[in-house]
């Protein structure tokens, strides 16, 4: 491949510029849908731009005893891998064919890498509040990560043991039966988690912790992170929709598009939803909710149907 | 700096510290901030760190104890920074004027960049105080 390609492909389109503007407009929906719920108005359309112009141009404050280097860069580690996960994605929907074997493998470690960037910032701030969210985030990452890849098991078993996102796309109808259905509910469920937002937001509880792991971040670098997480609100609903659900250009034309980005604001949907009629879970019901029969149990299950059919009947 | 400051007048964050109020003025800001005033419209959003702020809002006449914490919240705030004095007591020490404990009016603690009189303030006051206050802000970078 053309390196000038490569690059373009990862700065602009469907990388970095790209992952931005769709991050902001996410923001703006999950604030939008919120305040609708609340019976309110809620922000204008380029409040999450406004919120991250302003964060550069404040003083950046590094506390006193903190680990300046790790602090300042675990931000941009965590935006650098949304990013590139993003373009990975995206790749695999756009020109199914470019992707390299195990891709799906590469996508799952660096959507782990935000959650270690903010623990990392969070322990490098010398608080007792961050560490003490840097704590909870990683108890979350044990808890979700288990029953997430379960669930990413039974697309490639039904997909007939690729681990290439692209040949997942084109071999794949999971959706079609029972064990894809069970396996992408319990991911939608991890996706939750992952983005930490309610009701497993235990580790940045405004009410407990004060964001906790944030809680020494001002002007740039928490920018960086906020941005992060919009990121991650963007391209874990891609994820999904790609891995277990056809992808976004699955159709034929401009009507696969349509579907597909319909099948994108469903998923957002539903998780802002649930995060808005759900209360806070203590993060040892979340950890037990998760390893429980509910959640690992049903993955499991969905494991040993999509066996069944592919590996036992065939 | 034109834009950052564009943007810092379209997404103010407060930060509520209560040096010393009856509790009576921290009620009302909280109320200015429920759904039915909905002050996100204006991008306004009510934190939990001071490192996240932009705005301190400051209630009640400063007591002995509160001071030097005060002193230092608003030194930790990352600049640019605004404070709203939020109340008669935050103002002028109000009806605790002859408390031995008083140290002064927040203005004596630190700059205050806007004054909201009333015990306690409407929200609707609060809201046009907060309104004032940004477009005092526009206005002077737009002079200088
Ligand atoms: S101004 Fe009035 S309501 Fe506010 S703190 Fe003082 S006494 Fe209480």
């Amino acid at each position: 491949m053309n390196p000038l390609w490569a690059l373009f492909q990862v700065l602009v389109f469907p990388g970095f510029g790209f992952t931005f503007a769709f991050a902001m407009v996410f923001a703006w929906i999950d604030r939008k849908v919120t305040a609708r719920v609340q019976w309110r108005v809620g922000p204008p359309f380029l409040q999450p731009l406004y919120d991250f112009i302003k964060l550069l141009g404040k003083e950046v404050i590094v506390p006193a005893g903190g680990a300046r280097f790790l602090f300042l860069l675990a931000p941009l580690f965590g935006l650098a891998a949304v990013t590139l996960a993003s373009a990975l994605v995206w790749q695999a929907n756009i020109w199914p064919t470019s992707g390299f074997v195990g891709d799906l493998i590469v996508v799952i470690y660096l959507l782990t890498i935000p959650s270690l960037s903010v623990i990392l910032g969070g322990f490098a701030s010398n608080n007792r509040v961050a560490s003490l969210g840097a704590s909870r985030e990683m108890k979350m990452i044990l808890s979700y990560e288990l029953p997430l890849i379960l669930a990413l098991i039974v697309p490639i078993i039904n997909a007939g043991g690729s681990i290439r996102l692209g040949e997942m796309l084109q071999g794949q109808s999971a959706v079609s039966h029972v064990s894809g259905i069970l396996a992408f509910i319990v991911a939608i469920i991890c996706m939750q988690a992952k983005l930490g937002l309610v009701p497993f937001d235990a580790a940045e509880a405004e009410t407990e912790v004060m964001s906790g792991p944030f809680v020494e971040y001002s002007g740039a670098p928490l920018a960086v992170l906020k941005l992060m997480r919009s990121m991650m609100l963007f391209v874990m609903p891609v994820f999904l929709v790609t891995v277990f659900w056809g992808g976004i250009t699955a159709g034929e034309g401009i009507l696969g598009v349509i579907l597909g980005c319909l099948k994108i604001v469903l998923l957002l949907v539903i998780v802002i939803v649930m995060r808005n009629t759900n209360p806070r879970v203590r993060i040892d019901q979340a950890v037990g909710f998760f390893w429980g029969p509910w959640v690992t149990g049903v993955a499991a299950l969905a494991v040993a149907l999509a066996l069944l059919r592919n590996v036992i009947w065939v | 700096m034109g834009l950052k400051l564009k943007a810092l007048c379209k997404s103010p964050w407060l930060f509520h510290i209560n040096t010393g109020a009856c509790n009576n003025c921290d009620i009302e800001l909280v109320d200015a901030l429920t759904p039915r005033f909905d002050v996100e419209r204006l991008g306004v959003l009510l934190v939990g760190t001071i490192r996240h702020a932009d705005a301190l809002v400051v209630t009640g006449g400063v007591t002995q104890q509160a001071a030097p914490r005060l002193r230092r919240l608003y030194e930790q705030t990352p600049k640019p920074r605004l404070v709203i004095a939020c109340g008669s007591c935050a103002c002028t020490k109000g009806i605790f004027h002859d408390g031995y404990h008083m140290v002064g009016p927040v203005d004596e603690i630190v700059p205050v960049d806007i004054y909201i009189p009333g015990c306690p303030p409407k929200p609707e006051a609060i809201i046009d105080a907060l309104a004032k206050l940004l477009k005092k802000v526009a206005k002077i970078h737009h002079e200088g």
